[in-house]
């Protein structure tokens, strides 16, 4: 490989074996595996380093779950009848998947800051596997919304939330959430390459609110006007929404529709239709900055 | 075909409509620091991008150490270095933090990865900040580090891309500094900038690049020589003078002087420096004519700059 060894730069310590990249020596998935791990480490040592980011980044779905649940919470009721602590028996679920949802965020602002940084461009400059850079930012956040699930879920006990589905509904209702935001994942990484800038990212948010709000996060989409309602309720964000309630044994709301009688079922499909349709798109994108 | 560092030959890419490069070529000796000088937009960037293989190209040929840029992207990567307009860290991490992350992506190990890291903290002098968040860094420190993670596997060639710019005068010498004792330890450098000064403080060869094409290549010096030699320049105190500094300048220079009235200021080729610089000032005082200034001014890359993409706008 190490042909035509014409200049050998002099402080490499390890004499001449260490001029040929190490790369092709164990093999290509070897170093998948292990350059996604290391991109894994970098995000994780970002919060080693400053923990209160995650709880900034907790702060909306904290500071509503406080604001629906005890300032708006007395004059709500949740679907079937109840009263607060049974309104908040069905919030909590729907803040779960709330943060989920805009998770998306989150990957498309380190995807873009990375880009604009041109830390993205030193990585593809580097012998390293181009697949860790997509496959990395998957698991980060990946593990990252599981720490923000457990943080918001002792918030919700310590407020009173009661879910009764057993161990195995509970363990099934936190995969569908983490399911949710694993394409969400696709979507924010697509969406981190198209912007153009953090500041232009910051206005993603205009877009994720609304898509966030009209479901069965807050209220019933049974309250709602017919046309917004039906909006609601098949939105990806209420199968999951429902899903989760159903799950962890508090109140569904349900309306009698067939995508909310089969939300379990929603909450599967609807993950692995946008999975199919912006992983492709994200990888494209990437590989369209070599243009 | 090999021996050159960086060879590349009529290279064409184009941005939609636009050609950023259109047919450049370039050759760059083992071992010299390479200057690639052009205005903004003239396709500095674009050629170090297809080198480095973040993009593609339309036609021509690149090399780098002899190995096709287009064919084996994968090998090229592991014998280059990048350092790019922006200092491309990771600002969550210490300095330290990110060459070992660095280390760990050009598959060094984390043994090997750990106590590179800690030479190249060492060699470009950031041992005392190494633990420190680098979004505390001031410029020159995030530049040097930068400089470091292109250097972990020590790069047979090492591309700067405007490496000083947004730098203050401090953070300018520091990199220099840094850049030439990378060269001194055989690493070719491929320099792309804007600062003449840099290129000619710097560089053994430049390429000047403009509208995507190499419109010359030399040495600093010869590029100087090609704008003509030294000029004895004289600023008058009144404009009324200035027949009389004129006529003095001509007695005294071979060459034609010339004269620009909006700046007062007259001035001629001349072959020995020193002897005409006193031969006019004493000339001037003996006939009593005032001046604001006199002086030798040697013509700078900015000079040879302008003449040469002037002589390709006005062709």
């Amino acid at each position: 490989m190490s042909g035509t060894g014409t200049i050998t730069p002099g402080t490499v310590t390890e004499g001449p074996a260490a001029r040929v990249p190490p790369t092709e020596r164990p093999g290509r998935a070897y170093w998948a595996v292990a350059d996604c791990l290391t991109l894994v480490r970098r995000t994780l040592t970002h919060y080693a380093r400053k923990p209160v980011n995650i709880v900034w980044q907790l702060g909306f779905p904290i500071v509503s779950v406080l604001l629906y649940g005890y300032v708006f919470g007395g004059a709500m009721k949740p679907p079937g009848g109840g009263g607060a602590s049974d309104y908040r028996d069905f919030l909590m679920p729907g803040m779960f998947v709330m943060t989920m949802a805009f998770g998306f965020m989150n990957s498309a602002l380190a995807v873009v800051t990375d880009t604009e940084k041109g830390v993205t461009d030193r990585f593809r400059s580097m012998p390293m596997a181009p697949s860790a850079l997509v496959s990395g930012r998957w698991v980060t956040d990946l593990l990252v919304a599981a720490a923000e699930l457990a943080i918001l879920a002792l918030t919700a006990l310590a407020m009173g939330w009661r879910p009764d589905g057993g161990l195995a509904g509970g363990l099934a209702g936190f995969a569908l959430l983490l399911l949710l935001r694993s394409c969400l994942i696709w979507v924010g990484v697509w969406l981190g390459l198209l912007v153009p800038s953090v500041e232009a990212a910051g206005g993603l948010y205009a877009v994720a609110f609304p898509l966030t709000m009209v479901s069965s996060v807050f209220v019933a989409p049974s309250t709602m006007p017919g046309w917004l309602g039906a909006v609601a309720a098949w939105n990806p964000v209420s199968s999951t929404a429902a899903a989760a309630r159903e799950l962890f044994g508090n109140p569904v709301g349900s309306d009698g529709s067939w995508v909310q009688d089969n939300a379990v079922l929603m909450a599967v499909v609807w993950p692995l239709a946008i999975t199919a349709v912006f992983l492709p798109l994200a990888v494209r994108r990437f590989q369209r900055l070599g243009r | 075909m090999s021996g050159w560092a960086v060879r590349v030959e009529g290279l064409h890419k184009r941005y939609g409509d636009k050609a950023a490069l259109d047919g450049f070529d370039l050759a760059v000796r083992p071992g010299t620091v390479h200057g690639l000088l052009g205005p903004n937009g003239a396709g500095k960037t674009t050629a170090v991008r297809v080198l480095a293989t973040l993009c593609r190209y339309g036609g021509g040929r690149a090399e780098v150490a002899g190995v096709d840029v287009a064919r084996e992207p994968r090998r090229v990567r592991g014998l280059i270095g990048l350092t790019g307009q922006y200092a491309a860290v990771d600002e969550g991490l210490t300095g330290r933090q990110n060459l070992e992350m660095f280390g760990r992506l050009f598959h060094l190990g984390r043994r090997r990865a750990r106590s590179r890291a800690g030479e190249l903290l060492e060699r470009f002098a950031l041992t005392e900040a190494a633990d420190k968040g680098v979004e505390g860094y001031s410029g020159g420190m995030r530049r040097r580090l930068d400089l470091a993670a292109s250097m972990v596997l020590t790069p047979r060639v090492l591309f700067l891309d405007e490496p000083t710019t947004g730098l203050d005068p401090r953070g300018r010498g520091e990199v220099w500094d840094a850049v030439r004792a990378l060269v001194a330890d055989g690493t070719t450098v491929l320099l792309t900038t804007q600062y003449l000064e840099e290129a000619d403080r710097l560089a053994s060869r430049v390429t000047v690049i403009d509208r995507g094409r190499a419109i010359a290549d030399d040495t600093p010096e010869a590029l100087k020589n090609r704008v003509g030699g030294d000029r004895i320049e004289v600023v008058a105190a009144d404009a009324a003078d200035l027949p009389a500094v004129a006529r003095v300048v001509a007695r005294v220079c071979q060459g034609e002087p010339r004269t620009e009235v909006g700046e007062r200021r007259v001035h001629a080729p001349v072959a020995d420096r020193v002897a005409a610089l006193t031969e006019v000032a004493r000339t001037l005082q003996d006939d009593g004519v005032p001046v604001e200034d006199i002086g030798l001014r040697r013509p700078s890359l900015d000079d040879v700059f302008l003449r040469l993409t002037g002589e390709k706008a006005s062709a």
